[in-house]
């Protein structure tokens, strides 16, 4: 292609790219949607490379340069710097004094600085995380309505949480479960937990603090795995009928179990508070005992 | 006439009438359920399912569960996605075409209906509020099968996506809790809150995708595919064509 | 005009010389040098973009009911943050294309960083001189990960707010000060309080990019004082540079460049949904969904979380190493200690300490390349089994299956892959000496 050519593509490309603004704006006044500002705005960008591109190739000069690099300074002039920099300490008679305070007030500043950045969260007791369950804390759904035993059928769950608690607070909550009170395996220090095969865990997950919000509830128990609460986001499974043991994954602690009373109106209640730790471990998380206590 | 012509007209007439009433064409569901559909449904009870689930419905341990009193409500959900007939007691039910017709469909569903349980639902639409189904959806079943009911995994099964479920089918599904899935009773989740979360799956198939091509709603995993052989790939073509390849 | 312009800057600066040396700056041309200037032209994209969204955010844990134009949300819980969210991307015009811009340009920002960062290794680009831009190259990329992380999970919704959950789980996780450490950053025990969506907001919206912007700076200028590397050539040498000068050639095409990173990220922006925010709704720790990720440069870190078995390090009654320090902090840390030390690691196992202009080509090479590719299956390995769940919804192939099988290969690919790509490289370049040789000793 001529020069004149080269330039007129070019220029077109450039007509191209003052178009596609325009409907760009055009689609913006007309609220076009986003599809058409993408595509209007793209398309005008796109026009501009292709155009830069055509006039770095055919327009402009592009010959190959060459240039030496930096040549590595003379040793004499990395001796000079070396001089001008030394005579900073030339009088100095007591260097290690100096030296060491010199740190010394350094540490201290540098301290004292950082120091304030332990006001930005509260001071952290025994436990991470305060579970709002206790004996007697009424089990209420999500909309605050008193959950009566006798509506959860037999594998069905629920996600509940303490009556007047943070719902959003990761002790809140947690899963009821309805499994068959044959199948149960409690340790014997839970056997009292599950109430007519009502059960109920800590949805937050030990492993990472996901929701563990599926429920594997087998209608017919042949060829399946077992009744089990898994988590969504690492599959870390926990078995509902033996107090939360994990069966595969990731986590390493069994899910915190609530024991469940069944008040006299029917409603259900907790009959003490969850058996371990909520959620995720730190240092100070209690490794499980064998019976799933304290 | 003598008596023998008029007791063989009686026999001839009664004869059309029992051939006539056996051979009428299957009404619409909820029509005749009357002894004949119901024997009809036996029939092919015992050509189809009696194998694992035993000669009068009652099971057989280790193999499949009883169908006395599991309700018109299940069988119409097995037979209708295709679940059931399974071509293995050990596989998971997965939603396939259908192998009865309709009309045998309804023919098994009556039969099973029979033994007792609860009947086919009626899935009224009316009602619901989107806003409250999202929600129930969120906290009851996304956990399984996905913020849009595009289904998912569990440990050892995999998660029905719900984008070719019926209302119906939903319905009967949340009640029995098939396979694995938790049985949800009126008593966790009553009608109108079910309605709402059928009323969301429904919507869910073409959700509100005003940023462009929704890329199957399957989150950041096809959006780093997209983002390095769309956006990267692009950008590394133009860098080629406008750059000089290394020549030895 | 020029001449006018050039004298009024000269008396007021007395520095054209210094722009004149700069114009006549020499860049080698090789396109695969051109994959880091995509990364920065993204990073302007994303300050572009993000800057015009900082008008319309609104950092607050307050919690409203929604009562917007977007029905599925209307009546629902949320928070400030999470509906103004919801309306820049519904209800402003141009509003969800500059989302879609920023957030495409983040995850092709970490895509182009990633190829740049492989070309300078597998190049010896990060040999003396240039361990340092290596070093600040390496922060860029830890600084990025978390700047993205750090923008998608502000905006409350259901699948970030699972991520910060893991997050929290991650910082917990660090043996014995992670529970006050997590708590300090998060104002108190997750989901945090009032403070933490301000803090996460700051950081991202300026502690992060600022240092972003300084050490890019840091970055280029010690590019430009030491000048770029360039292939070996019939006139490259180790003291000069040969290839385009930056005016008028190479800034125009990389002019070019710019106007196609911008111009396919608002393509993508405008064209291609992602994180359709209103869709999930907002987040509550009682809720999670089935089939949550990450954005696709953590892969590597939800699956070493899901590939690692489930240990516990208990003593004393107490939990000295809980199980997503293993995956969560361990494994990147070890990832980003073997990148930093590697140029001092090859150093002293080559004995190589001369100053290198000239790249190698892969080949050229063969421990490093092995090393590189053996590297690069170790982190690819949890990256693809971060997905798993994909894979069987897709192909059917068992969970459980690709767990333990992933686990195997976790600790035996790279082993396989080091074998068969320094044989390869090996091979290569015996190959090209055998053809080199001939060549030379043909008479004709």
């Amino acid at each position: 292609m001529s020069a004149p050519r080269r330039e007129a593509a070019v220029a077109g490309l450039l007509l191209i790219v003052a178009g596609c603004a325009v409907a760009f704006v055009v689609a913006y006044a007309t609220d076009a949607g986003t599809q058409a500002l993408g595509l209007t705005l793209g398309a005008a960008l796109l026009a501009l490379a292709a155009a830069l591109a055509a006039a770095g190739a055919w327009i402009l000069p592009n010959e190959i340069s060459e240039e030496p690099r930096r040549p590595p300074a003379a040793e004499d002039d990395e001796k000079k710097t070396v001089a001008a920099l030394r005579p900073a300490g030339a009088s100095i008679t007591r260097r290690r004094l100096l030296a060491g305070t010199g740190a010394a007030a350094a540490a201290g500043l540098a301290g004292a600085a950082v120091v304030p950045l332990a006001s930005l969260g509260p001071w952290m007791g025994d436990t991470l995380v305060e579970s709002p369950w206790r004996r007697g804390t009424r089990v209420v759904d999500v909309e605050g309505q008193p959950i009566a035993a006798d509506a959860l059928d037999p594998g069905g769950f629920l996600t509940a949480f303490p009556a007047g608690a943070d719902i959003d607070a990761t002790g809140s909550p947690i899963v009821v479960v309805r499994v068959d009170p044959r199948r149960l395996r409690l340790p014997e220090a839970r056997r009292a937990w599950a109430p007519d095969g009502l059960v109920a865990y800590s949805k937050i997950c030990t492993h990472a603090g996901c929701a563990v919000s599926m429920l594997r509830s087998p209608l017919f128990s042949a060829h399946v795995p077992g009744p089990a609460l898994v988590c969504p986001c690492h599959y870390s499974t926990f078995d509902v009928t033996d107090g939360g043991t994990v069966l595969f994954g990731p986590a390493g602690r069994p899910l915190p179990q609530l024991p469940l009373s069944i008040r006299s109106d029917g409603t259900v209640a907790a009959a003490g508070p969850l058996s371990g730790d909520v959620g995720p471990a730190w240092f100070g998380t209690r490794a499980p005992g064998r019976s799933g206590g304290w | 006439m003598d008596r023998r012509a008029t007791a063989a007209a009686f026999g001839v007439a009664l004869l059309v009438a029992a051939t006539t009433m056996l051979v009428r064409p299957p009404s619409a569901p909820g029509g005749e359920s009357g002894p004949s559909l119901i024997a009809k449904g036996r029939e092919l009870y015992l050509t189809g399912c009696q194998s694992c689930h035993g000669t009068d419905a009652e099971g057989v341990p280790g193999v499949a569960p009883s169908l006395r009193d599991a309700g018109a409500s299940a069988a119409q959900f097995m037979l209708t996605t295709g679940r059931m007939p399974l071509p293995a007691p050990d596989q998971q039910p997965v939603r396939r075409t259908p192998a009865y017709t309709p009309a045998e469909i309804d023919a098994l569903v009556a039969y099973v209906g029979s033994l007792g349980g609860p009947p086919v639902p009626r899935v009224s639409l009316a009602g619901t509020v989107l806003s409250r189904g999202m929600q129930a959806f969120m906290l009851d079943c996304a956990g399984c099968h996905q913020a849009l009911g595009r289904g998912g995994v569990v440990t050892g099964a995999s998660v029905p996506d719900l984008t070719s479920a019926t209302p119906t089918q939903i319905a009967e599904a949340v009640r029995l809790g098939p396979y694995l899935m938790p049985a949800f009773g009126a008593g966790t989740l009553d009608d109108r809150t079910l309605a709402d979360i059928i009323r969301y799956v429904v919507w869910a198939r073409s959700p509100h995708d005003p940023g462009g091509a929704a890329l199957d709603h399957s989150g950041p995993v096809p959006e780093g595919m997209v983002a390095w052989l769309g956006g990267l790939l692009a950008l590394v073509v133009f860098a080629r064509l406008i750059g000089k390849r290394w020549q030895p | 005009m020029l001449e006018r312009t050039v004298h009024a800057v000269e008396v007021r600066t007395r520095r054209t010389h210094v722009l004149r040396a700069a114009l006549g700056y020499v860049f080698p041309e090789h396109w695969s040098f051109l994959w880091g200037e995509i990364a920065l032209y993204c990073f302007v994209v994303l300050v572009v973009t993000g800057t015009y969204m900082t008008f319309f955010f609104d950092a607050s844990t307050t919690h409203i009911v929604y009562h917007g134009s977007y029905a599925p949300l209307r009546g629902q819980d949320m928070s400030r943050a999470y509906a103004s969210a919801v309306h820049l991307s519904l209800d402003v015009r141009a509003g969800l294309l500059a989302r879609q811009t920023h957030h495409w340009a983040a995850d092709v920002f970490l895509a182009a960083i990633t190829i740049h960062m492989a070309r300078v290794f597998f190049t010896g680009a990060f040999r003396k001189p240039r361990e340092v831009i290596f070093w600040t190259g390496l922060t860029l990329l830890a600084a990025a990960v978390l700047e993205g992380y750090m923008g998608y999970s502000m905006i409350d919704d259901l699948l970030s707010g699972m991520g910060l959950a893991i997050g929290w789980s991650v910082a917990t996780s660090i043996p014995v000060v992670g529970g006050p450490l997590a708590t300090l950053l998060w104002d108190g025990p997750f989901p945090g309080g009032t403070a933490f969506e301000s803090r996460l907001y700051i950081a991202h919206v300026l502690l992060v990019p600022v240092l972003i912007g300084a050490l890019i700076g840091i970055h280029l200028l010690l590019v430009s004082l030491l000048h770029h590397t360039q292939f070996r050539g019939p006139r490259e040498t180790e003291r000069n540079v040969v290839g385009l000068r930056l005016w008028p050639a190479y800034a125009v095409r990389s002019l070019a460049l710019f106007a196609a990173v911008t111009g396919v990220l608002v393509l993508m922006g405008g064209l291609v949904q992602i994180n359709p925010i209103w869709l999930y709704g907002p987040f509550h720790t009682y809720l999670s969904e089935n089939g949550a990720q990450p954005d696709w440069y953590i892969g590597w870190l939800i699956g070493a979380l899901r590939l690692v078995p489930g240990w516990e390090l208990t003593a004393f009654g107490r939990t000295l190493v809980p199980n997503p320090f293993w995956g969560g902090v361990l494994f990147p840390l070890m990832v980003f200690a073997t990148l930093y030390a590697w140029p001092l690691v090859e150093r002293r196992l080559s004995g190589d300490r001369t100053t290198h202009n000239i790249l190698d080509r892969p080949s050229d090479n063969p421990w490093r390349t092995a090393f590189g590719a053996a590297f690069a299956t170790w982190v690819a390995v949890p990256f693809f089994a971060g997905s798993s769940d994909r894979i069987f919804l897709a192909f059917g192939i068992d969970y459980e299956g690709q767990v333990a099988t992933m686990r195997v290969l976790w600790a035996v690919l790279p082993v396989l892959v080091f074998v068969a790509t320094l044989r390869i490289c090996r091979a290569v370049r015996d190959s090209e000496a055998a053809g080199r040789a001939e060549a030379s000793a043909d008479p004709a």
